[in-house]
């Protein structure tokens, strides 16, 4: 019976469906206009500017201390990421020298920052795809990092501990300890994480073979961070344009060669390994000194133009800065790695049903701010 | 490469670029309209070049000109450079499209049409992201003005 009705002539018509603003697995305000046929997705197009703030246009008539406390609210996982990136275009600017105890504790943080990111991805990803549990897994360790933040930073979240010239306090005498403790805890936690979820068949089924990028596609698509690397496409900027303590240590760059969902997630899992290892190598050698050099009140940049990289926990970040020697910049843009990361999502989509999308989308690791900026 | 051997190589294709390393770490090249996309397909396309990794795609409002610089990087020789193109023509600017040469041009062309009104012949899909279909102007252009919206100190 089904048979005859699939071989004979009906006529189907595509028909488009809206995947959010209000979409769970969208994590945050994206709207996809979905053009379908049956299940399968013949067209994948973002609709964006839901939270637009124009960020860029801010930063226009605002003092270079002030873009900082910005840049928070782009991508919020990797806050303190996103400050340094501001930072170190200033200080490269002017020129400025930060002292060793500084570009120690940026680093850490930052690595802290990476894998508090990363947990908070794996713990979404896996109840994107119906895994409930990895949710509370991945949050309780990142309580731990947040406490860390909590204590030395001030705040959780939009950390705001980089300044101009340095960090904005010294750290809390807890700190080393208190990341020694984590260190330690989360060594034993990554294996239970693997357990759960990376070795589930459910969920290689989900993943294995689903939204494939290609080397090539990836580069011609400016991808970057984890989604690149997961193609085979080597493009840690903390590798090739090493900032702050990053050439003091050694570490591995994750890489896979087989451009799917799978390969994305175990990338990710790789750069928590990563992390911790930066992270070791820098907690017991923190340098004596001062947490911040001393800059004049109202910030000047020399005319000209300045660009610097960072490697956010989604990719690449760059700043560019165009200054005509006052104490606002002329023109600033930020260009996110979300941004170039979604263009491609269309490409992998294609062909595949819903329920692969949602996978691709969970391994993209979007977060909507950082798109609209 | 050095910045010196690809200015050297880059002049040999096309001879009326003009080349600066002021005021910027890396090597800035201005180049024409109409030689843009001729001079982009070429940087990515030469294999001692190879430009294959465009970065950063930024719309400018220097005032008077409008226009779009390019951040290029090479994944297989890791050099920089940077293309300018700028018109004077405020009312309708216009440039070649380089969303065939690399796909993410796509989405930033756009950001830069949306933000600030430059077109791009032969782009695939050249309308609003960011903004209503509805909005006027352009807002990151320097004369534009919201009354209601803008804070201004």
């Amino acid at each position: 019976m089904d048979t005859n009705i699939a071989n004979s002539n009906l006529k189907s018509e595509d028909y488009f469906i809206n995947m959010g603003p209000q979409h769970p697995a969208t994590h945050g305000v994206l709207r996809l206009l979905l053009t379908i046929d049956g299940e399968i997705i013949k067209k994948v197009e973002p609709d964006l500017g839901y939270i637009h703030r124009s960020i860029e246009k801010m930063c226009e008539r605002d003092s270079y201390q002030q873009i900082v406390h910005l840049t928070d609210r782009m991508d919020y996982l990797s806050s303190h990421i996103n400050n340094e990136a501001v930072c170190l275009t200033v200080e490269n600017a002017l020129q400025l020298e930060v002292p060793e105890r500084v570009k120690f504790v940026r680093t850490i943080i930052g690595e802290l920052t990476r894998i508090a990111s990363h947990c908070l991805w794996w713990g979404v990803m896996g109840m994107d795809i119906g895994a409930l549990t990895t949710y509370f897994y991945g949050f309780r360790d990142r309580e731990m990092i947040n406490d860390i933040f909590e204590e030395t930073c001030g705040a959780r979240l939009t950390m705001n501990y980089n300044i101009p010239g340095g960090l904005m306090f010294d750290i809390h005498p807890n700190f080393v300890k208190r990341t020694k403790d984590f260190v330690a805890h989360f060594k034993t936690k990554i294996p239970e994480y693997d357990k759960l979820l990376t070795g589930n068949v459910i969920f290689q089924k989900r993943m294995k073979g689903v939204g494939i990028l290609s080397k090539e596609d990836a580069i011609s698509f400016g991808a970057s961070g984890p989604v690149a690397r997961g193609s085979g496409y080597s493009c840690d900027v903390r590798k090739y344009h090493s900032y702050s303590a990053l050439d003091k240590v050694t570490f591995n760059e994750a890489l896979k060669t087989e451009g799917d969902s799978l390969a994305r997630y175990e990338i990710r899992i790789q750069e928590m390994w990563e992390s911790l290892s930066i992270i070791e190598q820098l907690i017991d050698n923190i340098p004596e000194g001062e947490h911040k050099v001393a800059t004049n009140a109202v910030i000047k940049l020399p005319k000209g133009e300045f660009y610097q990289k960072v490697e956010t926990a989604r990719g690449e970040l760059g700043v560019f800065i165009n200054s005509t020697g006052t104490k606002n910049p002329y023109r600033l843009k930020f260009r996110s790695p979300g941004f170039s990361n979604l263009s491609l999502l269309n490409h992998i989509a294609v062909g595949g049903k819903i329920g692969d999308l949602v996978a691709s989308m969970a391994t993209l690791d979007l977060v909507i701010p950082d798109i609209d900026r | 490469m050095t910045n010196e051997a690809l200015q050297n190589l880059i002049n040999s294709w096309i001879p009326e670029l003009e080349f600066t390393e002021e005021g910027s770490q890396f090597l800035n090249i201005s180049v024409k309209p109409e030689q843009l996309h001729q001079l982009m397909s070429q940087l990515k396309s030469n294999t001692e070049t190879s430009f294959d990794y465009l970065f950063c795609v930024t719309g400018m409002d220097w005032g008077k000109e409008l226009g779009v610089i390019y951040h290029l990087e090479s994944t297989t020789h890791r050099h920089i450079i940077v293309v300018k193109v700028q018109t004077e023509d405020r009312e309708n600017p216009t440039f070649d499209t380089v969303s065939n040469i690399w796909k993410t041009a796509d989405f930033h062309e756009r950001e830069v049409f949306d933000f600030f009104g430059i077109k791009f012949n032969n782009h695939p899909n050249l309308k609003r992201l960011f903004l209503t279909d509805e909005w006027e102007g352009f807002p990151l252009r320097k004369d534009y003005v919201d009354e209601i919206n803008m804070v201004i100190k």
